[in-house]
């Protein structure tokens, strides 16, 4: 803060300590050597202490042989050669999928149920005003226990398993569903899959185009469609099918080969989404209230009907306001996926704090390292979200 | 996320606190003792309706509460899970650990503890379903196995089936409680924890004759309480509070004939009950400190009895329990 003095007189002199500039640069450092000192005394006792109390620290465990199993394992392991680093990245990977087919399935039911919400038909609103209010006043604990002992009961035991044609068993093992095995050829398909993904956005960007010099417009979801989809299935059937199945089969206690859908997983991902979705149906719906009703009628006056309406002058306005919020809920998504721990799966903290913890009793060391990894995971969702705010937000002139 | 609040509470009790090495004077200061026990399982610790604890491990606390106060009832009990049980007692929560753990080298040595002894000689069995018709743990290749996390049972689990070329499919559980719950629902084909425990927990399902363990134990548990590493005082309380209870019932001590035999001319029972030598003021605690434990809770054979063996709904054989005079393999150093 600096006092304007009236030109032409000349700088009043003062003592630099009475400087506010120096001052305030003064209170600054002070303040941060006080906390780096706290830090660091802080953390020197610690160690200090652990070393008294003989506790082991370091981590050095990192490279140790678990030796304990895990129920669902997306890289390699086996509890004889992988080490505790390893059952780290495990449980790293169990959290993601789990976060990510969340995030999707969340924003999709949310979208679908705050767009309800709003609907002129009295049904279909007070259905999803239902859901929401329901949902968002239950504790996600709650939730998860009652999915997963929902998915328990109701399903049959192993012996008495549903067969649903194609090989796919559900029982209250798991969802076995026969393993796709990519033969010689396949990387055609694979390719027929990009170049249907190119064309399909090349075709966009026409259609867009001759709509804005002509009006007409292309039925470009077919075509996308034919192209992603069709493209990659008539290279498939002209290559004579290099694609095999392993398909589950009964054992004597388990169902073995094939993919495998836990229950514990099932129960964790319906249960995350379905209350996640509450919370973005209700941003959604804020975000749809907040674009003024002017905007809806001056759509209609130049004729267009409802949907088009919605799409192409309410949604792309209402994102502005719904993004930021969106992004709390993905990042509250990611966080509860923590509570794995209640219902058996396999998550980061249910393996690496849960297990890997106390078997190696370096509480310290393996608390740091989850909450940096949890921190940079939210960071970086919030970084991609911040990104795509700024490329949609209103710019003003 | 509490769980990571504790751990974020333990580091700056590491912090600030510089490790007290007096616990016995903490507890008498306190006038408590606080125990980390089970909490849920039948024989070892768990409190009934009326919140009375009652177990094996719960009357090891009450024991080392009547050596030092001479009042059973001078215990705070904490019900801690398997996988939070050495933070706590690392954290300085708890006195001493009583909760069914198992005595192994890291936890002795990485882990800052020090184990006392043994107050239970176990080992890790299954439970299985009668309709599998499964005989033996051999016959369990490909099965699902509930198991509770943050035990040696595991890693055993893992060894024994590596070791024979077998399939599991482990689904594991925070406690034991979400565990047999799940087993109980037919998530699982098999459960698997120390026999001691499998028959506790096999009361509580809900048709327990359904229900068979099967005869291999495949792990040495030897299960006891634990200390704090660098504390040798509490160390030695706990321990001899351990062995005089082992000792009594060799010397035929019980909590009935306790007041007769402070008047035995038994050198060994004069040294045990004070009237000869200062055995209790060498530990820091009072002459009659070893009266106080029997007459107040009792030899280590009534507690077993009581507890687990016979006189229990658990009706648990003594096998390697018994003492060594009597084809067992308890046995206590003397007191002298």
């Amino acid at each position: 803060m600096s006092i304007d003095l009236p030109a032409g007189s000349p700088p009043a002199r003062v003592a630099f300590y009475n400087d506010p500039k120096v001052r305030s640069i003064a209170y600054q450092v002070a303040l941060c050597a006080v906390i780096g000192f706290l830090v660091y005394e802080a953390a020197s006792n610690a160690i200090a202490n652990l070393e008294r109390a003989r506790i082991a620290s370091g981590f050095g465990f990192w490279h140790t042989t678990a030796g304990f199993d895990i129920s669902q394992t997306l890289i390699a392991y086996s509890a004889q050669a992988s080490t505790y680093g390893r059952a780290f990245w495990v449980g790293l990977l169990n959290t993601l999928l789990v976060a990510g087919i969340g995030i999707v399935i969340a924003t999709i039911l949310g979208f679908v149920i705050g767009i309800a919400r709003l609907s002129k038909n009295w049904l279909v609103a007070k259905a999803a005003s239902g859901y929401v209010e329901t949902i968002r006043n239950i504790p996600l604990l709650l939730q998860l226990l009652f999915w997963y002992n929902a998915v328990l009961k109701a399903l049959p035991e192993m012996r008495d398993s549903y067969k649903i044609p194609g090989g796919i068993f559900l029982n209250n093992r798991g969802l076995f569903v026969p393993e796709p095995i990519f033969g010689n050829g396949f990387s055609f398909v694979v390719i027929a899959f990009g170049v249907g993904i190119v064309g399909s956005i090349s075709f966009y960007v026409w259609a867009r185009k001759r709509q804005e010099q002509t009006g007409q417009q292309a039925p470009v979801f077919s075509v996308a469609l034919a192209l992603v989809i069709g493209l990659p299935l008539a290279v498939l059937a002209l290559s004579e099918f290099p694609l095999t199945f392993e398909y589950p089969q009964g054992g004597r206690f388990n169902i073995s080969g094939g993919i495998e859908v836990l229950p514990e997983f099932a129960a964790l991902l319906f249960g995350l989404s379905i209350y996640t979705a509450a919370f973005i149906a209700e941003v959604v719906r804020a975000g749809i209230l907040a674009v003024s009703h002017g905007q809806t009628e001056a759509a209609y006056s130049l004729g267009l009907r409802a949907p088009p309406t919605l799409r192409l002058i309410v949604v792309p306005q209402a994102m502005r306001v719904i993004i930021p919020p969106l992004t709390s809920q993905y990042l509250n998504l990611t966080k509860n996926s923590t509570l794995a721990v209640a219902i058996g799966y396999p998550d980061l903290v249910q393996v690496f704090t849960g297990t890997v913890l106390n078997q190696t009793g370096q509480a310290v060391e393996v608390v740091a390292i989850t909450m940096a990894v949890y921190l940079t995971i939210s960071l970086a969702t919030s970084l991609l979200m911040n990104v795509y705010n700024s490329r949609i937000a209103l710019v003003e002139r | 996320m509490n769980r990571i609040f504790a751990i974020l509470a333990l580091a700056v009790v590491f912090a600030a606190q510089s490790a007290s090495a007096q616990t016995l004077k903490t507890v008498k200061d306190r006038g408590m003792l606080n125990c980390g026990s089970n909490g849920t399982l039948a024989g070892f610790g768990l409190p009934d309706a009326q919140g009375k604890w009652t177990g094996l491990d719960v009357d090891s606390c009450r024991a080392i509460a009547a050596a030092i106060f001479g009042d059973a009832n001078k215990v705070k009990f904490v019900p801690l899970s398997a996988k939070d049980r050495f933070t706590a007692l690392q954290s300085g929560e708890v006195d001493l650990l009583a909760r069914n753990t198992t005595w192994t080298s890291s936890r002795d040595t990485s882990l800052g503890l020090n184990f006392v002894g043994v107050n239970y000689y176990d080992g890790q069995g299954f439970m299985v379903r009668k309709t599998l018709k499964v005989n033996s743990a051999l016959e369990l290749n490909g099965a699902s196995v509930c198991v509770q996390q943050g035990t040696t049972t595991e890693l055993n689990l893992s060894d024994f089936f590596r070791a024979r070329n077998m399939q599991a499919k482990t689904v594991t559980f925070a406690t034991a409680n979400e565990a047999i719950k799940a087993y109980d629902a037919g998530r699982c084909d098999a459960y698997t924890t120390d026999a001691s425990g499998l028959y506790a927990e096999r009361l509580r399902l809900a048709n327990a004759n359904d229900h068979i363990v099967l005869p291999e134990i495949i792990s040495k548990e030897p299960l006891g309480p634990a200390v704090r590493h660098g504390d040798d005082q509490w160390f030695d309380v706990v321990k001899w509070t351990l062995n005089a209870m082992i000792n009594a019932e060799e010397l035929n001590i019980t909590s009935k004939n306790i007041d007769e035999m402070t008047k035995s001319t038994n050198p060994d029972i004069k040294r045990f009950v004070g009237t000869e030598g200062n055995y209790g003021e060498q530990l820091g605690l009072g002459k009659d400190w070893a009266v106080n434990i029997i007459k107040h809770v009792g030899n280590y054979g009534e507690v077993f009895d009581r507890n687990v063996g016979a006189g229990s709904l658990l009706k648990i054989d003594r096998g390697l329990n018994k003492l060594w005079n009597k084809g067992g393999i308890q046995y206590a150093p003397p007191i002298r």
